[in-house]
């Protein structure tokens, strides 16, 4: 029920802010994103904004709000939080990382919130289509003949993709049951 | 000098223009690129999934060089990054260092962390040293305006970097710039975020970050924008017409890869250092550059 909530919640307003109400909360999810790698200085965050105020996606779309990501967090709005196109939006620059004054590591932190978020079955399809990719060149990209016989004709060795080992890992870290999440 | 080449996904796919003037600058100053057979991807993109794969695929190709002996050279911002990143944490993060090499067993793998990673301008900047590149310039970029690209994982996160430039106000690459006899623009937006990152995310997003960038570099009256990374060249050189369309913008900045604005101030002619793989045309600029030469 809550998820089908928050689809509509994202799809008619990417941040509504209508009031939340008790229920919607989880107040163990902020202990969930403390015991994430990246996430261990969540708590510190004082809500001063700076991150937004250094943030080049926020410059361009003033509805991705980074401080307001960490707040949602904070309080447990879990299913929203997770469930955002939001999270996916961060484009990883690190401004916010060097000058956040308390030393929160957002980069680091979103990259926890998003690790968090694929666990609960939610991933934005073209970083799902990026491992299809990396079991079948051990690349984003095919290296093919097309390729090679230009490399050569600008004096460039070849390349041989070789996925195996790429592969190897990840099947033993079982991605693709991680990307289809379990909840 | 001998250093392993790291291309990464990009490169190779993308950015061939990069690949052939990395070579061939490479060769003036006598460091030796060696490719090392089996590479694979840095990890980046997978560390938004899960982490710890994510250290396993970079693990990979950091093991490949140290079985060679050899420091690695990447030319990809992200690689750079990420490749630092993973090595740094194995080295001194016990607990993570045989929890990975569990995972590289089934690949007959080891991580001893023996090696170092560095981005090619940095080794420009540190190792071989502006003096030197000055020294090798046979064809000055007097009176050529250049706009530095940074971008972001070059800089950041500062931590991973030892401090080797500063990630606010960084002078890396304006010094290599300067070294050609060129010009190099000082403005805010050179650090700024090329947006290459979320292109697939949010393409509105990622354009409307690279025309803040190109506004700017248009207003400064630059001859070129110089990048060090595929994806700002993406952004810059790939997306700039397209860009320029969706925002009534008529940009034609042509923007090179930094290699090829070198190995053009060492004398190298347009074919030698792919300059037909760039999207907005190169002529005029190279035209300016030769001067009296043709």
């Amino acid at each position: 029920m809550a998820q089908e909530k928050n689809d509509k919640k994202t799809e008619q307003n990417p941040d509504d802010m209508s009031i939340i109400t008790e229920d919607e909360l989880d107040s163990q999810f902020k202990y969930e994103i403390l015991k994430e790698p990246g996430g261990e200085n969540f708590l510190r965050c004082m809500q001063c904004g700076t991150c937004t105020a250094s943030c080049p996606v926020k410059a361009i779309d003033p509805d991705y709000n980074c401080r307001r990501i960490i707040r949602r967090a904070l309080i447990g709005d879990k299913e929203h939080v997770l469930n955002s196109k939001f999270i996916w939006m961060c484009s990883t620059c690190y401004s916010c990382y060097e000058r956040c004054p308390q030393d929160v590591k957002i980069t680091e932190l979103m990259f926890a919130l998003k690790n968090i978020a694929v666990k609960h079955g939610f991933i934005h399809p073209s970083i799902k289509a990026q491992v299809t990719l990396l079991e079948k060149f051990g690349a984003l990209s095919e290296i093919s003949e097309f390729e090679n016989r230009m490399r050569e004709k600008y004096g460039l060795p070849k390349i041989k993709q070789s996925p195996d080992r790429v592969k190897k890992v990840l099947e033993k870290e079982n991605i693709k049951e991680i990307i289809e999440g379990d909840s | 000098m001998h250093y392993a080449l790291f291309l990464g996904c990009t490169v190779p796919a993308r950015s061939l223009g990069y690949d052939i003037s990395v070579r061939k600058v490479a060769e003036d100053l006598d460091v030796n690129l060696i490719d090392v057979e089996g590479f694979s991807c840095c990890g980046f993109p997978t560390a938004s999934i899960h982490r710890e794969t994510s250290f396993a695929l970079a693990a990979i190709n950091l093991c490949l060089a140290e079985e060679k002996g050899l420091n690695i050279i990447t030319l990809c911002n992200s690689c750079t990054a990420y490749l630092t990143k993973v090595n740094m944490i194995l080295k001194n993060n016990k607990e993570m260092f045989e929890r990975i090499n569990e995972i590289l067993k089934s690949n007959d793998l080891e991580f001893r962390g023996t090696i170092d990673v560095k981005h090619i301008s940095r080794m420009l900047y540190e190792d071989i040293g502006t003096v030197r590149i000055q020294k090798t310039v046979k064809r000055s970029l007097d009176g050529i305006k250049i706009a530095p690209i940074y971008g972001c994982h070059y800089l950041k996160p500062s931590s991973i970097y030892n401090k080797f430039d500063d990630p606010e106000m960084p002078k890396s690459l304006d010094s290599l710039i300067l070294a050609t006899g060129a010009t190099s623009l000082d403005f805010p937006e050179k650090i700024l975020c090329c947006g290459g990152a979320i292109l697939a995310i949010d393409e509105n997003a990622s354009m409307g970050m690279t025309h803040i960038v190109l506004d700017s570099v248009k207003s400064l009256e630059a001859d070129a924008m110089a990048t060090i990374c595929p994806f700002c060249h993406l952004m810059y050189d790939e997306y700039q017409i397209t860009i320029g369309n969706k925002y009534g913008k008529d940009y034609n900045i042509p923007s090179l890869f930094f290699t090829q604005l070198l190995g053009l101030a060492f004398g190298h002619e347009s074919k030698e250092l792919g300059l037909k793989f760039n999207a907005v045309r190169t002529k005029a600029l190279v035209k300016k550059i030769m001067g009296g030469e043709q």
